[in-house]
């Protein structure tokens, strides 16, 4: 909700924004570029009576003067039917320039403020603020959130180019968009009346004008008694009209001032009104504020930056999301399905069953897990299909199922069915799908069918599961699924590095080459890799970027295992067909903290494509487990060239198969003091390889955080600790 | 003092309607090629001494900036009674403003005067931009103005 909240106006307002947003930048400079060419008086200096004394003796039929919240002092003047205006040096009293404002300003000015639309375009502006406004707010809440609270408002962030770019340019520049939006919104509030801004209240003229000559206008004891940084305005008399009286205004308060007696008279302070919209005012515009005008510039130049990135995460998004044909609402479905899913792929089986029950004449609708609500009403049945992701946790479209589930409730008695994806090579094999049946329980579900599940996406279990279903309904129900597969790209063996067969864990790194162009990917994305006559892609995480111009995987070869046997067995020049699975969580964050890296075997790939990638030297440390260093030391002789160029900064490696051989765990264990004091400089952990070592690295982790209260749990939920595990 | 004005108006009131003959008159302002923001006018007339007497036109809508029209402003006490029903939309640079406004017959040829306060956003504000004398013989004539006036005609 939060997101549609952000990304719906967002689209909306892009174009709208953008223009305020590029007109305010270029009018944030005016301030500082006034300021520049203007005289300062200190405090006290210069009174207004010596001003207009000066200015007297360099001009005559002197009508007006103005001084500007930039200090710039402007004089009006009417010489022998000849008007003017100058700007005068507040010192002298002489000319310095003619004043002219500047045009291009002035048409910035309509942009930014009305669209040269009139009145109605300063309700467009003002929608444009209360937009931003909004985006703020919303970006703001769903930043918090993904670093895990306002406390970690700060931390380094990790994502995709976009992802990363739109977040970071955002914090940066929120305080700047909510005083300008905020600012913004009161100004068109003024406009339109609905709030006062004091300005109504206009001192009444003088009753009685004393008799007499007019003085001097150095000699009138008001002006004396005013300083010149005070001064908004003085008018001066009607040469033709001995009744009439200067006017002055003032910072504080306005009134005239008689030119014979040289008294103040029917003088009106500013009300609070005024005053607050005088210091809006300021703070929207930086007029005489020009050290704040600037960085608000630069604040409202990040917002074309944040809009293009914005809608191109959008678009990636939507383009992302499962296309389901026949979606009924929520409110009118009989049945409903629910899918957790981390890269889709449970999606295809979604969407399988959909059709399937469309077909059978049954009103279905498909959501996402999270989207979970109240709105079931004519619901009879509930299918929960979903993944497991890392050790038991939800996949992200399910990661507040559970809450909302608590928070919403269910509708006594649903019958409802989870039906679990994943892969029994993992320990927790569908650990989630178990939480959710028994969550489903508690809340009331009655259940259609036993939990079921499906291993690696098996297509037989599946139509089972579908037949099963078909008897409870009393339906015939066909559930044919042929797993999507994503476009894969054709890549040609080029190098070949063997480690490790002497200590049976014989580990290939390969490098290939695209037969066309290499697909886009980051050191840490994964590679799916086809063995031939498999439908199933394998998963290897990647240790080259494509600006490496190949890509790189390190492969163990495991008993039995179809994938790492065919791909040990490659010739040079042999071709595999592959696609990039993004993974942009695991990748180091921005930012200049230190990073931990610990990996044991073929852990190493990924870590080395981060430090290979360290070009800004940040701090790495690696920590890595292998059995021997005569025979598997991965990558040796790359990292011992990175230690001397200092992309790497410490390698800790532990050998296993030696003397006196160490895990990696035992490592960070002897090295508890260096890592406490990097965790404390807000280092964050990267941990790539087998589940049984990252369970290893966590418990040693904690041992050595302990001392300063922290544990990996905190770390992780401040996004500060990441895995890769496989 | 209250009691006088009260006094006063009640007695208008109830003079005016039988002796006081009223007819239309076109107010038409031409405006030079200034360089810009639309311009807020006051047309109003004056005794022969430049004593506000009563508003033909504003232009402008934002009260807020009627304080630059200076002399009709304090003559008229920017009260929303002096301009009711006679005003609208701020005039742009070298636009022409036409209007038809009520004026009574016994200001005519009586030395008053027609005035016109101008004033632009950051630009100057200018007093009695045109002033002419309320004649018969006057109508008609275009009068020029100092400031942000090309022209100015009244045609009784």
């Amino acid at each position: 909700m939060l997101r549609q909240f952000h990304s719906l106006p967002g689209l909306i307002a892009a174009l709208l924004v953008m223009l305020l947003a590029i007109s305010g930048a270029m009018l944030s400079v005016d301030p500082a570029l006034e300021r520049l060419h203007s005289t300062s008086t200190a405090a006290g200096q210069v009174n207004v009576s010596q001003l207009a004394g000066r200015v007297a003796s360099h001009f005559q039929g002197v009508e007006q003067i103005q001084r500007t919240a930039s200090g710039t002092v402007i004089v009006y003047y009417n010489q022998d039917g000849q008007a003017g205006a100058e700007k005068v040096d507040p010192l002298t009293g002489q000319g310095l320039a003619p004043y002219e404002p500047s045009a291009f300003s002035r048409w910035m000015k309509d942009l930014h403020r009305s669209l040269f639309l009139g009145t109605p375009g300063h309700g467009v502006s003002g929608v444009g603020a209360l937009l931003m406004l909004m985006l703020s707010v919303s970006g703001a809440l769903l930043l918090a959130r993904r670093l895990g609270g306002w406390r970690n408002l700060l931390r380094p962030l990790r994502g995709s180019f976009s992802q990363r770019w739109h977040a970071e340019v955002g914090r940066l520049a929120l305080l700047g968009l909510l005083l300008s939006a905020l600012s913004g919104l009161y100004m068109c509030a003024t406009t339109f009346g609905f709030i006062a801004d004091g300005s109504q209240n206009e001192p009444t003229f003088p009753a009685h004008v004393s008799a007499g000559p007019a003085l001097p206008v150095a000699n009138l004891k008001a002006l004396q008694a005013t300083d010149l940084n005070d001064l908004r305005e003085l008018v001066y008399p009607n040469p033709n009209n001995p009744q009439d009286m200067f006017s002055l205004r003032t910072a504080q308060g306005d009134g005239y001032v008689d030119q014979a007696s040289g008294t103040l008279l029917s003088y009106q302070a500013h009300d609070s009104m005024r005053n607050v919209y005088e210091l809006i005012y300021q703070l929207h515009t930086g007029e005489g504020l020009w050290w704040l005008g600037l960085p608000l510039g630069l604040c409202a130049l990040c917002v074309p930056l944040m809009s293009v990135t914005g809608i191109l995460l959008w678009w990636r998004r939507r383009k992302a999301a499962p296309n389901i044909r026949e979606n009924c609402t929520a409110q009118s479905a009989d049945s409903v399905i629910l899918v957790g899913s981390e890269n889709n792929s449970t999606w295809g089986f979604a969407n399988t069953l959909h059709d399937a029950l469309h077909q059978a004449g049954h009103r279905v609708h498909s959501a996402a897990m999270n989207q979970y609500t109240s709105e079931y009403g004519n619901a009879q049945r509930v299918f929960i299909l979903t993944a497991t992701h890392g050790d038991g946790d939800a996949p992200a479209s399910a990661s507040q199922f559970l809450a909302r589930l608590t928070r919403v409730g269910l509708k006594p008695g649903l019958p409802f069915a989870v039906l679990g994806l994943g892969d029994r090579q993992f320990a927790q094999f569908c650990q989630y799908a178990h939480q959710v049946q028994d969550a489903m329980l508690q809340a009331g579900g009655s259940p259609l069918l036993e939990l079921e599940t499906v291993n690696r996406q098996s297509a037989q279990e599946f139509a089972r599961w579908g037949r099963a279903l078909g008897k409870v309904l009393g339906q015939d129900l066909t559930l044919v699924h042929t797993p999507e597969q994503p476009r894969t790209h054709q890549l040609i063996l080029m190098e070949r590095i063997a480690y490790g067969e002497q200590v049976n864990a014989p580990t290939h790194v390969l490098r290939f080459k695209a037969a066309s162009e290499l697909p886009e990917f980051l050191a840490g994305d994964l590679a799916g890799i086809l063995p031939p006559g498999s439908a199933i892609p394998r998963f290897y995480s990647l240790a080259s970027s494509s600006q490496d111009g190949v890509l790189e995987i390190c492969v163990r070869k495991h008993e039995g295992g179809v994938c790492s046997q065919f791909l040990h067995n490659l010739d040079i020049g042999a071709s595999i067909e592959a696609f990039i699975q993004p993974n942009p969580q695991f990748r180091p964050a921005s930012g200049a903290h230190p990073v931990i890296l610990i990996g044991a075997g073929t852990g190493i790939g990924p870590l080395t494509g981060f430090i290979r990638n360290n070009k800004a030297r940040h701090p790495m440390h690696l920590y890595w487990g292998g059995r021997n260093p005569a025979s598997d030391f991965l990558y040796e002789s790359e990292l011992k060239r990175y230690l001397a160029d200092q992309r790497l900064t410490a390698l800790r490696a532990a050998f296993s198969q030696v003397m006196g051989g160490s895990y990696v765990q035992d490592r960070l264990i002897s090295d508890a003091l260096v890592l406490r004091r990097l965790i404390e400089k807000g280092a964050q952990v990267l941990v790539c390889g087998g589940r049984e070592m990252a369970k290893g690295v966590m418990q040693a982790l904690d041992e050595v955080l302990a001392p300063i209260n922290l544990s990996v749990l905190t770390l992780k939920a401040q996004g500060r600790y990441r895995e890769d595990v496989y | 003092m209250k009691k006088i004005i009260a006094a006063s108006c009640l007695a208008g009131a109830v003079a005016l309607p039988g002796l006081v003959q009223a007819r239309e008159v076109t107010l038409t302002t031409q405006l030079k090629d200034y360089s810009g923001n639309d311009a807020y006018l006051a047309i109003y007339v004056t005794d022969a001494t430049g004593q506000y007497q009563k508003t033909l036109w504003v232009a402008g809508k934002k009260a807020k900036y009627y304080r630059h029209l200076a002399d009709w402003a304090r003559g008229s006490g920017m009260n929303p009674s002096e301009f009711d029903g006679v005003s609208g939309a701020s005039v742009g640079s070298g636009r022409t403003l036409k209007v038809s406004v009520e004026l009574a017959d016994t200001l005519i040829d009586a030395g008053y005067q027609i005035r016109i306060d101008s004033a632009v956003e950051d630009k100057r504000d200018a007093r009695a931009d045109v002033s002419v004398p309320l004649t018969s013989k006057g109508a008609g004539k275009p009068a020029t103005g100092s400031t942000y006036v090309e022209s100015f005609t009244y045609d009784l």
